[in-house]
């Protein structure tokens, strides 16, 4: 169970964090300073298995890998939106971080609902709200990259056709 | 059967795929250059295993290339080392990578192309999959040979009618990215078809692959016909023979419709690709820099409709007109048959190739409230030197005429 931390739409990578911040590659380096225009509280309360509830077309902008280590780095469970921009759903996949397309978890979740997430099923629980939202469920490959940490740790103990079978 | 990009998948895998469908499949060629091969080269130590196949390896020196600052040149001498220790057989300094991959014969219909490079997407004008990832991708995809792919919805656009004297491919692509905004193909794969796109040849089609990027698409489609092969066989070094390949019995998530016959020469104002307008709205706009280069407007032809307009003239005496071909074979053609001597007699400054002034890193560097007007893809602020200057998109016989009186002017003057 985490609390949920709402953004708007087209959130970009530079308000996910400044390419000034970019001169480290270090997760938790980075999540010092994450969201530190548009929410400099999330950084400094954040806790491990929090929510990040965004709008459509999240993670615009440059092709960046900075932006989600930063969130990852926040210790972040995963990312709720309607829709991510293409190379950030790429990204974010292969770093490790679970993002769950939810446009109807996304309408109702308000910042600081309690919301408990099945990576597994997609299913999304608003305890605040007793509601209950159907993500589409990630495909098992999704899970075994997130599992590992990311597809450069997963390929050190594994073959890359393993992550298919 | 199915949309270009269905019918690209469902030959690779021997099975029919639809959209939607998430596959692992071997990639023919991972390209990458001198910006973004460091941090694959990265990725590739950290997973600490050998590449898969040297051969499908294409890397280039195209984005800062001579170096033009120590950084990038420790960035250049780490890669050649990297090339000699790996034995890699296809390194490349000889233009714009997107264009040598063309040249090259990488680039062949059906053919599945990743790079690092935002613009890897203008593969699709030869009916092959080119798209664009991040690096660290790429140096998975060289120890694996595999890439995972969802296969996109596409939407069609279907370009029909002939276009008026003076209007270019480009000015009909800016008038799409207004159209479609720069959000309009995110995630999408955009199908370019109709009468007008089977007239063009390839440099023409290669523009609206390439900017598909700037209405956010994963890639870029258009139908390998008789024009698609007949180029790859007389000016490329791909081996055939090659097939047509189209869509079958597609079904599109949406089909955009415009007749290219009304539409005048465009321009893109600052500072997004999609803040499209007639170019009479900004004629007569002063203009400090005349760009005409890159990966999307520097191939030969593009050259000769510049110097047919420059022939015996001379550039606005205040405007710097910078010329940098796509790539040395260009540039060779373009000495060979006379081009170069013409706009260097007209007052342009002719660069060696690459990426030039398009990353604002070196060849044509913009000042604190100047103007350019330029044959790139993007119009981003700070994209070509200080964040104070601005940047307008526009075809070459647009930016030719400009050249001329030094402000923003039409080419239909001069036809």
């Amino acid at each position: 169970m985490g609390k949920a931390w709402t953004f708007g739409e087209n959130l970009n990578t530079d308000e996910i964090i400044p390419g000034r911040f970019n001169i480290t590659i270090d997760p938790l380096e980075l999540a010092k300073n994450v969201f530190c225009e548009i929410k400099p509280e999330y950084a400094k309360n954040v806790k491990p298995g929090d929510i990040v509830v965004g709008g459509q077309n999240f993670g615009c902008g440059s092709s960046r890998e900075h932006a989600p280590l930063a969130i990852k780095g926040s210790k972040a469970k995963c990312i709720i939106a309607p829709s991510y921009a293409r190379i950030f759903f790429r990204n974010a996949i292969n770093i490790g971080l679970p993002i769950l397309e939810c446009p109807d978890a996304v309408a109702d979740i308000e910042e600081g609902n309690e919301v408990e997430v099945d990576l597994k099923s997609g299913k999304i629980n608003n305890i605040t709200k007793s509601q209950i939202y159907q993500a589409r469920a990630l495909p098992d490959f999704v899970l075994k990259i997130a599992d590992a940490g990311g597809i450069v740790n997963f390929l050190k103990d594994h073959d890359i056709q393993e992550l298919m079978a | 059967m199915g949309t270009l990009i269905e019918e690209i998948f469902s030959r690779k895998t021997g099975k029919p795929v639809q959209a939607g469908e998430i596959l692992l499949l071997d990639v023919d060629y991972i390209m990458s250059h001198d910006n973004t091969t460091p941090l694959a080269i990265k990725a590739f130590r950290e997973i600490g295993k050998p590449i898969f196949d040297k051969n499908r390896i294409v890397l280039h020196f195209d984005h800062a290339y001579p170096a033009p600052n120590v950084m990038a040149a420790e960035n250049h001498k780490m890669i050649i080392e990297f090339v000699k220790e790996e034995g890699l057989p296809h390194f490349h300094r000889q233009g714009v990578c997107h264009q040598v991959m063309i040249e090259e014969g990488y680039i062949t219909p059906g053919a599945i192309i990743i790079g690092a490079d935002s613009h890897s997407n203008t593969y699709g004008a030869l009916g092959a999959f080119g798209t664009g990832l991040g690096s660290t991708e790429i140096g998975v995809a060289w120890v694996t040979g595999k890439c995972w792919f969802k296969i996109p919805e596409t939407i069609r656009i279907e370009l029909t009618g002939k276009v008026m004297p003076g209007v270019y491919a480009k000015d009909v692509m800016l008038y799409i990215a207004g159209v479609m905004g720069m959000d309009g193909g995110t995630y999408r794969s955009i199908e370019f078809g109709g009468d007008y796109i089977e007239s063009l040849p390839i440099n023409e089609r290669i523009v609206f692959s390439n900017m598909s990027t700037e209405i956010g698409a994963k890639c870029g489609l258009i139908a390998a016909d008789d024009v698609t092969i007949s180029y790859l066989n007389n000016e490329t070094l791909a081996k055939g023979p090659f097939e047509p390949l189209g869509p079958v019995n597609p079904r599109y998530e949406r089909v955009v419709e415009i007749d290219v016959s009304s539409i005048t020469p465009q321009i893109a104002c600052p500072h997004d690709v999609d803040n499209v307008k007639p170019l009479e709205e900004v004629e007569g706009l002063e203009i400090n820099e005349v760009y005409i280069g890159t990966c999307t407007n520097a191939r030969y032809e593009d050259l000769e409709i510049v110097a047919k307009m420059l022939k015996g003239k001379k550039v606005d005496p205040f405007t710097r007109v910078i010329v940098t071909s796509a790539s040395d074979r260009i540039h060779k053609k373009a000495m060979k048959n006379g081009l170069i001597e013409i706009l260097m007699d007209a007052g342009c400054t002719i660069t060696g190739t690459g990426c030039g002034a398009c990353i604002g890193r070196h060849g044509g560097i913009l000042a604190a409230g100047e103007r350019a007007l330029t044959t790139m893809n993007r119009n981003f602020i700070g994209r070509m030197g200080s964040p104070l200057a601005e940047i307008y998109l526009a075809s070459p016989a647009t930016a030719a005429a400009t050249a001329l009186t030094g402000k923003i002017t039409d080419p239909r003057k001069y036809l």
